[in-house]
């Protein structure tokens, strides 16, 4: 949490030597809040008031960042509890684990077939983040081979999950060149895994039932010298999930208590006790920032990938597209046109639906600050006027040889006034829902 | 080290508010459902444990609706064509409540009437003991026309009767006062326009105990965090002591997880897309998880696989905190 103006002055020799450029201690200090000047411009700060500073200046949950041999993920950085107070910054990373007992060749094959996942919604293209590669098998030869396999087949960042440090060992040194974060150190092994972890210059992930021992395993770590820690709180069900994962984002966040400011790592599956699916969609709306999944499975993993867009994306800015006339299908003089609004959902829908269907088309986007067709309408963003506008500025006139526009189904009462603004086109009221468009082009568009 | 637990102290709860009425009440119903009572954001036991657990309700129909997906269809079967059989399996299925849709037409495609509302309710009331909800088709006019008999069939069973919107509401307002009923009000993911229209209704004289905000639910991929975040921006006021917002909240994911192509459309998708079954039911599944953690209390579901993991989250949430 920032300090004010006064809590810095009372950190500073208050001498009012001018040597930092200002006249005063007290006039750096509130610059220093500002963060209009920097804390190295005072030669006479002690080391303790500046550790202090530094500290309160950090933000209270670490970024920590991880990367493959291609790819890289950052999560942490938040700085609410609740999206709409500003936005949440840093998706948690998806992951799959995958165990080193599976052999290489299936391990491969896994991997290969998760890496290759790719979902499109609304132009974004969504993917899994990485894999979390267990040594189950106890074996550091096994274990070491487990990595080769997973990383020639994906250059995804890894988790690497050792539980004694004789495996982390054998583990790091087959992910050398990428940064994986290693799990775990628990209250019997954080000496010996912190070390490695050090040396490797990786993030270590503590692990800890309880969060008096989470703070402890951290705060040990940190005085021997390690900064990016994540914190596994051995998350089993919804309930204790919800409690800790607040818990911990609240300490975080309100109490500014360093030794738990860090990101949180899940595994919604793991314990069997809750459905996967629906304790990771859980772990996203509150608080996790790594969350390890048991199975590939498509379907699931493509709700959880949107609701992850949809819950980090900044409540100020509706997701958009640059208004314009957009080609689908390679459209020629006979392709029908078609208006919709800029909302990146609502261009979406439609133009996927109309690329599927397998009709050229030009589609007119009208500037309607990033709403869907019927918020657009009701606040007075896609009405008759700003359609003429479009279809006028877009220049679709000189493109096309016919003289007909379809308009969304939804606004279908804007047709009448349309006319008057479009004297020379003819107006068509569309389906009201994308899916239909093909149809509707079949049973309407003669040319 | 001992941590000390970070709990806020709330100045405001949220009002509480009971559906259905038993014979003690003057109704026919076996039990009743009380909603609200929270004194903290969702599930935080530590802070101040929820008196009641939401609500899972079930929708059904007046007839086979035409435009739900054949997922739905294949699940309910020949039972969506009786609205009394639908209200069994339903009831079956495991939900609390039965929320009954009526639809603008009816099957032949002549509008439907007030006879035929009359009708569907009292066949509904008597196939289940279930407190029940009976909504119309969303379109001004008929709303008001099937509602006002529905609710005087149902009279006396603290039904939830609806849905009031900005531009219509004093009709249905009027005949939830004259029959004892609650209505869900209706307003588009707004905290201002949402605190309005209680406060209109209340002030036909419907206390604020009768009242449930629908904030408007938006699915996953297609608006969910504007419903996400006005909820727990309601949730939020409501705890500092702002009244009006103190109502407990109404969604339906089911009708807007159901709408969208990811769960309507099983061919010609993407691959990424995966499973169409297990798609569609994990699009309701994760829009309606999503929600209860942003407050919902009454939560309308139309498949009943979906309404038994969210009932597993929802037990499990209100386990006492350990
Ligand atoms: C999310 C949402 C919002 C978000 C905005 C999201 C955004 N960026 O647009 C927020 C919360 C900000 C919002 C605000 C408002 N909203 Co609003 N909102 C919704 C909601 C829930 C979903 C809209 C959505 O995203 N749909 C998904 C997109 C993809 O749909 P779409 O754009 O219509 O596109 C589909 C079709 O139209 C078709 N299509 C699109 N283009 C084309 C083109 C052609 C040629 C064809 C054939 C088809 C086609 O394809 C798409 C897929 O099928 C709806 C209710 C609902 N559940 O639908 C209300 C809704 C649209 N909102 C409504 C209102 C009134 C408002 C407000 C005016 C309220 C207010 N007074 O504050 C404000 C206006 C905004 C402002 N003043 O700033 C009303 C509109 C009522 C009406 N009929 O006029 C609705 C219907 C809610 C309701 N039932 O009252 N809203
Ligand atoms: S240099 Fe340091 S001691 Fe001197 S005035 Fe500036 S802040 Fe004060």
């Amino acid at each position: 949490m920032a300090l004010t103006g006064l809590e810095i002055y009372k950190l500073l020799p208050k001498t009012n030597c001018k040597e930092c450029g200002f006249p005063t201690c007290l006039a750096f200090a509130m610059k220093l809040a500002a963060k209009q000047a920097e804390l190295s411009a005072c030669p006479y700060v002690s080391e303790e008031s500046k550790a202090k500073l530094e500290a309160a200046s950090a933000p209270p949950i670490r970024l920590i960042e991880i990367a493959g041999d291609d790819g890289k993920l950052a999560v942490g950085n938040e700085t609410v509890l609740f999206r709409h107070e500003k936005t949440f910054y840093h998706r948690p990373g998806l992951f799959l684990r995958l165990l080193d007992t599976d052999g290489p060749d299936d391990l491969k094959r896994k991997a290969a077939e998760a890496d290759a996942y790719k979902a499109d919604y609304v132009g974004i293209n969504l993917t899994l983040d990485g894999f979390a590669v267990e040594a189950a098998s106890g074996d550091p030869a096994k274990y070491a081979a487990a990595i080769a396999a997973v990383r020639s087949a994906s250059k995804k960042p890894l988790i690497l999950m050792a539980s004694s440090p004789d495996l982390a060992k054998a583990g790091l040194e087959a992910a050398k060149g990428t940064r994986p974060l290693l799990h775990a150190a628990n209250a019997a092994n954080w000496q010996a895994m912190g070390e490695l972890a050090k040396a490797a210059n990786v993030p270590l992930a503590v692990r800890s039932e309880s969060l008096d021992g989470l703070a402890e395993l951290t705060g040990s770590l940190t005085k021997a010298g390690l900064q990016d820690l994540v914190l596994d709180p051995d998350l089993t069900g919804y309930q204790d999930s919800l409690q800790r994962l607040t818990l911990l984002r609240r300490l975080a966040l309100k109490k500014n208590f360093r030794p738990l400011g860090f990101p949180i790592i899940t595994f919604p599956g793991a314990s069997g006790k809750a459905d996967e699916t629906v304790l990771a969609a859980e772990h996203i709306a509150k608080y996790a920032g790594f969350i390890v999944l048991e199975k590939f499975e498509p379907a699931s993993l493509y709700a959880l990938l949107v609701l992850r867009q949809n819950i980090y994306t900044d409540p100020q800015k509706p997701i958009q597209v640059q208004p314009g006339l957009y080609e689908i299908n390679n459209p020629d003089t006979k392709a029908p046109v078609m208006v919709t609004t800029n909302f990146s959902i609502t261009y979406f829908s439609v133009a996927n639906e109309v690329e599927g269907s397998g009709w050229p088309a030009w589609l007119v986007v009208t500037d309607a600050e990033g709403m869907s067709v019927l918020t657009a309408w009701a606040a007075g963003k896609f009405d008759s006027e700003r359609i003429a506008k479009a279809v006028k500025a877009v220049g679709i006139a000189d493109k096309v040889g016919h003289r007909k526009v379809i308009i969304p189904g939804q606004v279908a009462v804007l047709s009448g006034e349309l006319e008057g603004d479009l004297p020379d086109w003819q107006i068509m009221v569309g389906p009201k829902e994308a899916v239909d468009i093909g149809s509707f082009l079949k049973a309407t568009w003669k040319n | 080290m001992t941590i000390e637990i970070p709990k806020e102290k709330w100045a405001g709860k949220v009002r509480e508010v009971t559906l259905g009425a038993t014979s003690a009440d003057g109704g026919t119903r076996i039990r009743t459902i009380t909603l609200g009572g929270q004194a903290a954001m969702p599930y935080l036991q530590f802070e101040a444990p929820a008196p009641h657990p939401p609500c899972l309700a079930l929708e059904i129909r007046d007839r086979k609706p035409e435009d739900w997906s054949q997922l739905l269809s294949q699940i309910w079967g020949e039972a969506m064509a009786d609205p009394a059989q639908w209200a069994k399996a339903a009831e079956e299925a495991g939900a609390d409540m039965i929320y009954l849709t009526l639809s603008a037409t009816q099957a032949d495609g002549k509008p439907n009437t007030a006879e035929n509302a009359r009708a569907v309710v009292r066949k509904v009331l008597d196939a289940t003991a279930l407190p029940i909800a009976v909504v119309g088709p969303g379109q001004a006019e008929i709303d008001n026309e099937l509602i006002v008999p529905a609710a005087e069939e149902g009279k006396g069973e603290r039904m939830l009767i609806g849905i009031c919107e900005d531009k219509n509401y004093r009709t249905i307002v009027a005949a939830a006062l004259a029959n004892d009923h609650i209505v869900q009000s209706k307003t588009p993911m707004d905290v201002n326009l949402s605190k309005q229209l209680v406060i209109l209704i209340h002030d036909m004289g419907l206390p604020l105990e009768r009242i449930i905000i629908d904030p408007t639910t938006g699915s996953l991929g297609y608006g969910i965090e504007y419903g996400y975040s006005v909820m727990e921006r309601l949730r939020l006021a409501a705890l500092q002591g702002d009244s009006m917002t103190q109502q407990p909240l109404i969604v339906t994911p089911g009708e807007e997880g159901w709408k969208v192509k990811e769960a309507k459309v099983g061919e010609g998708v993407p691959a990424a897309w995966g499973d169409w079954k297990r798609r569609a039911q994990d699009w309701e599944a994760v829009t309606a998880t999503a929600l209860v953690h942003a407050g919902a209390d009454l939560i309308v579901l139309r498949h009943p696989d979906t309404l038994r993991r969210v009932r597993s989250l929802v037990d499990s949430l209100l386990a006492p905190a350990a």
